[in-house]
């Protein structure tokens, strides 16, 4: 057995090994002499093994092994086994393992020792990892330490008295007494626990000596010790601003007595320096919080949008923290700096660019939703990819809300979906199909575009799934040639259908875009007339694909062409308005051929179809007197075989 | 509350690692990975603040760092810290180290590992920050320090023999003795 090699030789034979496997060699035979060396009962190296141990649990080795030593060198009465024990009992002990209960007593005993440093340990100890029982247990000692004459000892005993609270909220009325008389201490570590205790400690309500101690900080309290460049004690200001935030938050009167104190914290403290601008964003906070008078709220907003404007990225992503949280109260005061947040969009850091995002989306209003949602698409051309998808919803949220006409949003969103079509939601497609679908007079206009668009790129899935859509229903429109809208430009019928082929062979569509595409060059059977044969052919290729949902549906076109080509036209006239068609379709086909199947007419009575023709597309089927459409809508009637007529709204 | 404490280098190596929270020995270098990829990725004039770490809890937290030199000092925070407090905060604690440990650097923070566990405990305790003065922390600290030399025992006497020479500073020790009583008092010897 090797002898014990103390902590640092260790770690340089550990960083000697050259490879990963050799370091696994080396540190399985340390942790078998430790295993060994723990067998024994007395040793001098104790100490060393469980620093060994705690080095090798850093770099991810196992070190469950060391429990049971840990509570054993936390019961040795050497102060530096004491110490590493206890460093062992927090870094490999938590309070599910049953080992943590050994060390209640030892814990208990070592409360009242008589150095302050086991006690210190103890108090350590107890405020990373006691559980509830400890706590309970071990309350009335922390109480009593809390009334100790030492404030080394006060400060930590307070701390974990925040632990013991948070872990068991009743006992936090036996802290009260003890919590009150620590805020007359002189000590500032002390009163920074005790400012945290109450902070915590609900049942605590003693505003009136926290303004003595902040007066005294601001005005005079001027102690080197705690001064970090020049402002006294940051940290202690920082906590005392956060507790008044607390007390003043729905309480009229403590928020009165406040206002002359955080007005005289705003416009003493120097803000040249990062200490200072701590203490600001604090005071800012609690002013923005707390039923403050309407001047100290302009005042408030201004130190904000100074802090915009610092050249420091870390201000300004704080001042975007805090506008985020009062743009729902103060929306106008946030709107004067929009203009600095929209420029924070094209900021190299991508925190700030996350922060400018969320801000951006809450300013967006009726007034300005023209020059953001600008803003809004160069952002999204060039934004990090963990922020597209957040910000390709934010844009259509604001879109819906705010959109000034409908041709505008449907810009917005084909544009969106041409930027960033990957990483928008599943339900934008038949959303968006909705809205074209309302937006009657923009079908011809909408159809050109959306050919346009698929002609130059068929990888964005909810783009082309739209597009097909569009082509098949309006595709009669799209012939035609003429759009008071945009430029006329000639697209023939080969053109169309090559298109939807391309979509239907890419291995880039995924399944459900060639669902698309087939059912829309199947509708486009009815709109043209030239081509159906090859639309025929097109068809019945996809009789044998792999695929069992496209194999239905082209079986199920096929049948349509050849025993019920007169129902063609019924069936896509109809069809064109499913929103959720891909399953639709097919239980609409099996109504037709199996009419007595009326279960089936539960799937489809939760829809939003409409079954009145629209339009455009009555009005110009091939081919199709008006009077013919409604005789046969008359036959599909009666196939139901006199049910209800499902959806005729 | 502090989540973590999270010190690396720049390959991602751990220096020293400290939870507040209890997680398991794989998430927990699941998470130094995480955060050290995380980290590694930002340039030198961004903000100090990361949001989006998914394994160390949810929206709630914020990873606050600073680089210096070769080393990334990472503390893990959730909403009820302040952000530019906990910058400062890591700024004092480095300050400490320094003092501490003269002219602080990585191999110090490597070889002493235990050390510096025990002066994070001056300054951070059970998640909540304890002590902010400098002076006070490295007082207590060297008193502790002290107080394990001392129980050393005849194993470390030559570790103390050699720290009493490096103390001992040499040339002034002739222009301290003081011969000015030439009463000198001899002391009564035991018979053996």
């Amino acid at each position: 057995m090797s002898p014990s090699v103390p902590l640092q030789e260790m770690i340089r034979a550990i960083r000697s090994a050259r490879t990963q496997c050799e370091e696994r060699g080396v540190i399985q035979r340390e942790c078998a002499a430790i295993r060994a060396q723990f067998r024994q009962s007395d040793n001098g190296g104790r100490s060393h093994n469980l620093a060994k141990l705690l080095y090798v649990h850093m770099l991810g080795y196992p070190a469950h092994f060391g429990q049971m030593e840990c509570v054993r060198m936390i019961a040795s009465p050497r102060y530096s086994e004491k110490r590493v024990g206890y460093l062992g009992a927090m870094m490999l002990l938590d309070e599910k393992q049953d080992a943590s209960l050994l060390i209640t007593n030892s814990i208990k005993n070592d409360l009242s020792h008589s150095n302050q440093y086991v006690q210190s340990l103890a108090l350590c100890t107890l405020a990373c990892m006691g559980s509830a029982e400890m706590c309970r247990d071990l309350a009335p000692e922390i109480d009593r330490l809390l009334r100790a004459s030492n404030s080394y000892i006060k400060k930590k005993a307070a701390l974990c008295a925040v632990h013991i609270v948070r872990k068991v909220h009743d006992l936090g009325e036996m802290f009260a007494p003890a919590a009150r008389s620590l805020l007359s201490e002189k000590n500032h570590g002390v009163l920074h626990g005790a400012v945290v205790l109450i902070t915590e400690d609900t049942h605590i309500h003693t505003h009136i000596l926290i303004f003595e101690i902040m007066k005294g900080l601001v005005i005079s309290g001027y102690s080197p010790e705690h001064d970090v460049a020049g402002i006294s004690d940051p940290f202690l200001q920082v906590r005392i601003l956060r507790l008044l935030r607390i007390l003043g938050h729905n309480n009229e009167a403590a928020s009165d007595a406040m206002n002359d104190l955080l007005a005289q914290v705003a416009t003493n403290t120097d803000s040249t320096k990062t200490v200072g601008n701590a203490v600001l964003y604090e005071t800012v906070l609690t002013v923005l919080d707390i039923k403050s008078e309407s001047g100290l709220r302009v005042l408030a907003v201004n130190i904000l949008g100074r802090f915009l404007l610092n050249n420091d990225r870390n201000i300004r992503y704080i001042a975007m923290i805090s506008l985020q949280k009062i743009v729902g109260t103060d929306h106008n005061a946030v709107q004067r700096h929009r203009g600095t947040i929209v420029d924070c969009l094209k900021d190299q850091d991508a925190s700030v660019k996350r922060r400018a995002l969320d801000l951006s989306l809450a300013l967006v209003s009726a007034s300005n939703i023209r020059s953001m949602m600008k803003e809004l698409l160069i952002f999204l051309s060039s934004c990090p990819l963990e922020l597209r998808s957040q910000a390709a919803s934010g844009i259509f949220i604001a879109a819906e809300r705010y959109a000034p006409s409908q041709r505008w949003h449907i810009d917005t969103i084909l544009h969106v979906l041409t930027t960033a079509g990957g990483d928008v939601r599943d339900e934008t497609v038949p959303n968006l199909i909705q809205l074209i679908t309302n937006a009657s007079e923009l079908h011809c206009y909408t159809v050109h575009k959306l050919y346009r668009a698929l002609l130059t790129d068929i990888s964005q899935q909810s783009l082309v799934q739209v597009a097909c859509w569009c082509i098949g229903e309006y595709g009669d429109l799209l012939l035609r040639g003429e759009c008071q809208e945009t430029e006329p430009v000639q697209v023939h019928e080969d053109d169309v259908l090559d298109a939807l082929e391309t979509v239907l062979q890419s291995h880039m569509s995924s399944p459900a875009t060639r669902g698309f595409a087939l059912t829309a060059t199947m509708k486009l059977s009815t709109r043209i007339t030239d081509n159906v044969d090859r639309i025929r052919s097109i068809v019945s290729i996809y009789g044998s694909c792999i695929d069992v949902e496209l194999q239905q549906r082209a079986v199920e076109y096929n049948a349509l062409f050849k025993k019920y080509d007169h129902m063609r036209y019924i069936c896509f006239e109809y069809a064109g308005h499913c929103v959720l068609f891909r399953f639709r379709l097919s239980a609409l086909l099996l109504c037709l051929f199996f009419p007595q199947v009326c279960d089936l007419l539960d799937l489809l009575g939760g829809s939003e179809e409409t079954l009145q023709p629209s339009p455009a597309a009555g009005g110009t089927a091939p081919g199709l007197p008006a009077n013919t459409a409604s005789t046969a809508g008359g036959d599909l009637l009666d196939l139901l075989g006199g049910l209800e007529p499902f959806k005729l709204k | 509350m502090i989540k973590a404490i999270l010190i690396f280098n720049n390959h991602g190596k751990p220096r020293l690692i400290r939870f507040y929270q209890y997680f398991a020995e794989d998430m927990q270098q699941q998470i130094i990975r995480e955060t050290f990829h995380l980290v590694s990725k930002r340039d030198d004039n961004v903000c100090n603040f990361l949001e989006g770490g998914s394994l160390i809890g949810g929206s709630d937290y914020k990873l606050i760092y600073r680089h210096y030199a070769t080393l990334y000092f990472v503390f893990c925070v959730d909403s009820s810290e302040s952000e530019l407090g906990i910058l400062d905060l890591i700024q004092v604690f480095v300050e400490t180290l320094d003092k501490c440990f003269e002219n602080v650097c990585e191999l110090d923070l490597i070889f002493h590992m235990d050390k510096v566990h025990y002066i994070l405990q001056e300054v951070v305790m059970g998640g909540m920050v304890l002590e902010t003065n400098m002076n006070e922390i490295t007082t207590q600290v060297d008193v502790q320090n002290r107080m394990e030399k001392s129980e050393g025992g005849l194993s470390a006497a030559p570790a103390r023999a050699v720290s009493a020479v490096k103390n001992m500073n040499l040339p002034e020790i002739p222009r301290n003795i003081n011969i000015g009583d030439i009463n000198i008092k001899v002391p009564s010897l035991s018979p053996f």
